[in-house]
């Protein structure tokens, strides 16, 4: 009793897009489609759509439950899914993997419980102004309840995190450092290796937001040497709903439960309830099942492209990308001398990004425009709002001439 | 979808790139800020009241062509209407953006309303209708709250 072997991508040798498109049928679907939102949330390919449909048509049921041989096969998916996760980002034990429903999710279980449980009224917690929403929130929240500090290291003049600034902003007082791997509005990668020697060096922890980096790039969690990684399934071609909190073991021990409920517990009594270990402690009540295999068969969809060949690949494709817009007359490329990855913002002179948007859209261009559930960094950068373009492993240099030729049109609409 | 000269007729560009009224005001009776939460965009609308009659109206804030275009026009076409005509404009304009049922505008009020008719291409833009209606929210919450100010979000 086993689902079918995940299909696999039809790309062999060499990174050819043509044939890792026929991966994703939106685009069958969808003729002309100029996808470049992947990262507000990546189509999903053939083997993760049928994975997931084959998965429920043959093994499934509850996990951890039953002794019938149907829960007994969901439950070896389901932490098959926690193993690939772990092999995935190279972790030391399928036990560091928790599975939880994205990347805000994570940061919120980390602020809830390690975060309540450690910090203190004089202790300082360091992000940055790269940030998105869902890594300052949860800290403020933490805050207004016990009293730390939040300082935000500040952005360079070219846009990237200022390493020099960050440096100062450490001392003895900070007890945690968490910053995104990949800023989700100028895919400026942030020197993640750097960022953690130094908040070590001062015996802070280090957590680290994942979600635009892992669909791009190799993540080995032990060569890193990080304390919390996060990251959200939907933005690595896998489902909605699901995404993964990686910690060390020896930090998630310490960590009190999260939310209550059935799955996490070891026994129950009235008076007393003693809990399961992690990661089944931070997983009350009926797990998003099939979303964990989905994702599973997108990490496994992931490496069977090859991880340094998506990075290459998108890095070429966000080079050419800074180029061609650069080029155009009265477009503005943010961080534009800074090392990018798969995520470009532009400002366009005199038009404003929802304009540009609905333009955009009408070439069948799909873009995102506003403030990318980061307002202060829109604050910083004195602007309302940009228009971002991101790519995925679908995406070619054609899409890009598209976007160049749609913005050709929008500046043509709104000539002064 | 329709042509996009339908949404950004002429009319909306110019008002986009040249608002009227687009001043703050030295001494309102009454503003208040409209916000959208979903890109950022903001408004601040000032009036003058004497009575019910709007003596006076401006706005200021960022926006795209869109809320730019319908703020200006607001403001140009209230100028000197009592507050249950600009309360029948706004009705009858709410419901052609949002496709609702529609809602007669008194005869008097013929020319303004067809002013508006141009802003109602934004119906088949679901996303960009909140554009559209932003000033004229804020134009209700600055009547409401009075000279206190008051921020007014889309929803």
């Amino acid at each position: 009793m086993s689902i079918v072997s995940p299909l696999r991508p039809v790309a062999s040798g060499g990174f050819d897009v043509r044939l890792i498109r026929r991966d994703f049928p939106i685009f069958e679907r969808n003729p002309g489609l100029v996808f470049l939102d992947t990262a507000a949330s990546a189509q999903k390919p053939t083997p993760v759509i049928d994975g997931v449909a084959e998965f429920y048509r043959t093994d499934y049921a509850n996990v951890h439950r039953g002794v019938y041989r149907l829960s007994a096969a969901s439950t070896d998916h389901y932490e098959k899914a926690r193993e690939t996760a772990r092999r995935f980002l190279n972790a030391a034990h399928a036990d560091e993997i928790v599975f939880l429903r994205g990347t805000t999710e994570a940061i919120n279980l980390v602020a809830d419980t390690w975060g309540a449980k450690f910090l203190e009224a004089d202790d300082e917690v360091v992000l940055s102004e790269l940030e998105h929403h869902s890594n300052i929130v949860p800290w403020q929240l933490l805050r207004d309840r016990i009293g730390f500090k939040i300082l935000a290291a500040p952005i360079d003049a070219t846009g990237g995190l200022d390493l020099a600034a960050f440096e100062r902003l450490l001392s003895p007082r900070t007890k945690l450092v968490a910053l995104t791997h990949i800023s989700n509005v100028t895919g400026h990668i942030v020197p993640v290796e750097t960022v953690i020697r130094l908040a070590h060096a001062r015996g802070a922890k280090v957590l680290l937001d994942g979600a635009q980096a892992v669909p791009r790039l190799p993540v080995d969690v032990q060569a890193l040497d990080v304390d919390f990684y996060v990251f959200s399934g939907h933005k690595a071609y896998g489902p909605t709903g699901i995404g993964v909190l990686y910690g060390k073991t020896a930090l998630l021990a310490e960590m009190p439960p999260w939310q209550g409920g059935g799955s996490m517990i070891s026994t129950v009594t009235f008076e007393r309830t003693t809990y399961l270990e992690p990661p089944h402690r931070f997983e009350a009540g009926t797990p998003d099942i099939s979303g964990a295999i989905g994702l599973g068969f997108a990490l496994d969809y992931i490496d069977g492209l090859g991880r340094a060949a998506i990075r290459d690949h998108e890095e070429a494709l966000t080079g050419y990308a800074v180029d061609r817009l650069s080029a155009q007359a009265g477009v503005m490329v943010l961080g534009a001398g800074q090392r990018q990855l798969g995520v470009l913002s532009f400002t366009i002179e005199g038009i404003h990004p929802h304009d540009i948007g609905t333009v955009l859209d009408q070439n069948n261009v799909a873009v995102r425009a506003g403030h990318h559930c980061a307002q202060p960094l829109m604050d910083r950068l004195g602007i309302a709002g940009t228009t971002r373009a991101s790519f995925g492993v679908y995406n070619d240099e054609s899409d890009v001439d598209a976007l160049v030729s749609a913005i050709k049109a929008a500046q043509e609409m709104f000539r002064a | 979808m329709m042509d996009l000269r339908e949404l950004y007729q002429d009319i909306i560009l110019d008002h986009g790139r040249h608002p009227r009224n687009f001043h703050a005001m030295a001494e309102p009776s009454h503003f208040a800020h409209g916000h959208n939460p979903l890109c950022g965009d903001k408004v601040t609308v000032y009036l003058k009241l004497a009575g019910d009659r709007i003596v006076d109206v401006s706005f200021e804030g960022r926006g795209c062509a869109i809320s730019t275009a319908s703020a200006s026009l607001m403001t140009e076409i209230l100028k000197g209407k009592t507050l249950a005509q600009a309360q029948a404009l706004f009705k009858t304009f709410h419901a052609k953006v949002t496709g609702g049922d529609p809602v007669a505008t008194p005869s008097e009020l013929a020319d303004e309303a067809e002013r508006l008719e141009p802003l109602t291409g934004v119906k088949t833009y679901p996303a960009r209708v909140k554009c559209a209606t932003l000033p004229w929210h804020a134009f209700e919450a600055a009547v409401k709250t009075g000279a206190l100010g008051a921020i007014v979000k889309t929803e």
